[in-house]
């Protein structure tokens, strides 16, 4: 099962590196990984997007916190959570699918960042699953290049 | 007032109160030696590859429980090091590894012996730091000291720029260290303690199992205390013997793949495990599915991802060894468990370590015997295989840190270093190591400045002419295919010991094994080494073949 973990660290050269290490070393897979400051510029967020059973992600949440630089592991697949990422999508959008491509693009909400006479470039965000029914939608005209951000996730507040 | 880089490490050192820096000299390492060179308290030991000084400044670790400290140059000098790390990574000891690196507007630039030693190391080591200016050195070595020896003990690595060792600033040692990342739990919850109380007062057939986190805790008291108060039956690990003593009647001896009968068969018919500082290394409980099947399990470690990593556990306990079992010790009380006492004693008695003698050859096993008999005080230093098994069986360890050797990495060659390091930590205990001939050769050239500082070593060898252990796996699973085990080219030990300056024996009779273990008692002037040539194809037993489970433990004999 799809885990989503935010782990606040230390921005410090090489940390990283350290926890991209740490899931290398023990077999764990990467999905997805994203890492910028936070406001305070001395501590950074890491959000690993992962897999595995219940045993292993437990295994991986222990590794992860014993890692000096980290500050704070959580899995924010155990409680409500927002999650985002955003991809670029260059079409194929000759005369005939540029409507199509408009129409689809106004439906999700994405922008269209770039044209030329034979494509379109899309900006679209949202979670992971309105991504791949945008993809899914335009692969029938024909997708020249996809570039995606990794996953980032924020907990919900509770009321 | 301002001191350079190099000086400011040295000076820091002796803050930290270390005595030895273990090393061998190199290009970017200079300024550190030069700052070594005629300073009044830390002392520079002259080791003759850099394997040899982090062997032995884990040796001296494991010996007195202070960290130990090893210096190397950039390049090969640091990736010399790096399985002495990995060995001290494995067995949990505090250690600060230090190496030279180039300048730093050459890092990055492939220059001469420059090698990126945080990248190599991160997988091998709790931390690592890299200065990069002089300013840095004193709160890097506090820290770092810090994380060697707090929590989970470990290796700590801290590579340090030649330009950096060469500029000068004002020095001034942090009385206090204060990582916001790092606090590591040392109190167990009371909740689960009281949980694990009870459950050792309700069990019938219930089991100590002590692990090398006692003695890294130094708990070994406590521990006496838990085993002795309750009744309750012990096994102790490789890396734990000593922590109780295997002489008392309490004692069942080391589990696992070549422990004895009676612990093994202890777990798997037992109802309640009692972890302590151990962390159910396959080594020691074979085939999971069929581990201690009938048991709950109680788990008390320092690192939360040693618990329920291999087993699940039904109470977990993270925290300091020393002080749970403190706690539990207020609490808890005698056990009625006569009938399992029965059946323990039963198997000890059905089941005790034996040989077979072979005609006129000379056995391994009746040789540590001997050892035992006329070395029993002694510290004793193991290196890997057949010989490390029948030690660790033979030797009927009572303290902690008599014994020490390289259990997680299994290390050939950790032994001889590592015996010096135990004796310079240890001056007053006469060191003895237990060595085979595959190891020894290995790290033989750390014999130079152990007779150069004329320590008072014994140097066993268990000279089977063969890379033992291998060879037996061989005979016993691959149709004796003895494929790159062959060992009768090792040279004459005893001449070769000579030729260095020690002494050398050379036994290859039963009748004079004893004599010559007695001569050596009386050698202080520098390290003896006794070549005992034994039988070739003697296998250790009992044995838990790979995939069994510790029922099937195999006898062995005939």
């Amino acid at each position: 099962m799809e885990h989503i973990i935010s782990v606040l660290v230390e921005n410090k050269s090489g940390v990283l590196a350290r926890v991209a290490g740490l899931f290398s070393a023990r077999g764990y897979n990467i999905e997805s990984l994203s890492v910028a400051p936070t406001p305070d510029s001395s501590i950074s967020m890491i959000t690993v997007v992962t897999s595995g059973d219940e045993d292993i992600i437990e295994q991986i949440m222990k590794q992860l916190n014993k890692v000096i630089e980290v500050l704070k592991v959580v899995d924010l697949t155990e409680e409500d959570h927002i999650d985002r990422e955003t991809a670029l999508i260059k079409i194929l959008a000759k005369q005939a699918h540029r409507d199509e491509a408009m129409r689809i693009a106004q439906i999700f909400r994405a922008n269209i960042v770039d044209s030329t006479p034979q494509t379109y470039t899309l900006e679209v965000s949202g979670d992971a699953g309105k991504i791949q029914a945008v993809i899914n939608l335009l692969k029938p005209m024909g997708i020249k290049e996809i570039v995606r951000t990794g996953r980032i996730a924020i907990a919900r507040e509770s009321l | 007032m301002e001191l350079s880089g190099a000086k400011i490490l040295i000076e820091s050192l002796k803050q930290e109160g270390v005595e030895y820096v273990f090393g061998v000299n190199g290009g970017a390492a200079m300024p550190i030696f030069d700052a070594l060179y005629d300073h009044p308290d830390v002392k520079l030991i002259m080791m003759r590859h850099e394997q040899g000084a982090s062997h032995a400044a884990d040796g001296y670790a494991r010996a007195t429980g202070e960290v130990g400290v090893t210096l190397a140059t950039s390049g090969p000098g640091a990736t010399n090091l790096v399985t002495g790390i990995a060995t001290a990574f494995m067995d949990s000891i505090p250690m600060v590894a230090i190496t030279g690196q180039v300048y730093t507007h050459l890092m990055g630039n492939d220059a001469f012996q420059e090698c990126d030693v945080i990248g190599v190391t991160r997988p091998v080591c709790k931390h690592s730091y890299l200065i990069k200016s002089g300013d840095e050195v004193a709160d890097v070595i506090a820290e770092a000291f810090h994380i060697a020896s707090t929590g989970r003990p470990g290796p700590v690595v801290v590579d340090f720029a030649k330009d950096a060792q060469i500029h000068e600033s004002l020095f001034r040692y942090p009385e206090k260290v204060n990582i916001r990342s790092y606090k590591p739990k040392v109190e167990g919850h009371p909740r689960q303690i009281a949980k694990a109380v009870e459950l050792i007062h309700n069990a019938e057939r219930p089991i100590l199992y002590a692990g090398g986190g006692v003695t890294l805790a130094n708990a070994s008291e406590e521990l006496r205390e838990l085993a002795i108060k309750t009744g309750i039956p012990i096994t102790v690990t490789l890396m734990g013997l000593g922590a109780f003593p295997e002489t008392h009647p309490l004692a069942m001896e080391m589990p696992g793949m070549h422990g004895s009968c009676c612990a093994n068969y202890a777990f798997t018919d037992s109802d309640l495990v009692v972890a302590i500082g151990a962390r159910f290394d396959d080594r020691v409980t074979g085939d999971l599915t069929k581990f201690a099947p009938n048991a709950k399990k109680i788990h008390i470690d320092i690192d939360a991802s040693c618990i329920g990593k291999n087993v699940p556990v039904d109470v977990p306990i993270v925290g300091d060894a020393k002080r749970v079992l403190a706690e539990m010790n207020k609490l808890v009380h005698r056990v009625d468990i006569e009938p399992w006492m029965r059946q323990i004693n039963e198997w000890k008695e059905q089941y005790p370590f034996e040989y077979n003698q072979k005609g006129d050859n000379i056995m391994p096993q009746y040789v540590i015997e001997q050892i035992y008999d006329l070395y029993s005080d002694a510290i004793v230093v193991g290196d890997v295989g057949q010989h490390q098994m029948w030690a660790a069986q033979y030797f009927k360890f009572t303290e902690p840190r008599q014994w020490l050797n390289s259990g997680g990495l299994g290390t050939m060659g950790f032994s001889l270093p590592a015996a010096i390091g135990a004796q310079l930590g240890c001056p007053d205990k006469t060191v003895v190591n237990i060595n085979g001939d595959g190891s020894y050769i290995m790290t033989i050239q750390e014999l130079v400045p152990a007779i150069t500082m004329k320590l008072p070593l014994k140097i066993f060898i268990i000279n089977n002419m063969y890379l033992g252990m291998v060879r037996q796996w061989q005979e016993l699973f691959h149709q004796k295919r003895y494929a790159g085990v062959d060992y009768h080219d090792n040279p004459d030990f005893a001449q070769l010991a000579d030729a260095f300056g020690a002494t050398g024996i050379r036994v290859e009779r039963i009748e004079d094994v004893r004599p010559a273990l007695e001569k050596a008692k009386g050698i202080d002037d520098g390290p003896v080494v006794i070549d005992f040539i034994v039988d070739e194809e003697e296998n250790v037993f009992p044995m838990v073949p790979a995939g069994a489970g510790l029922g099937d433990v195999i006898r062995g004999l005939a």
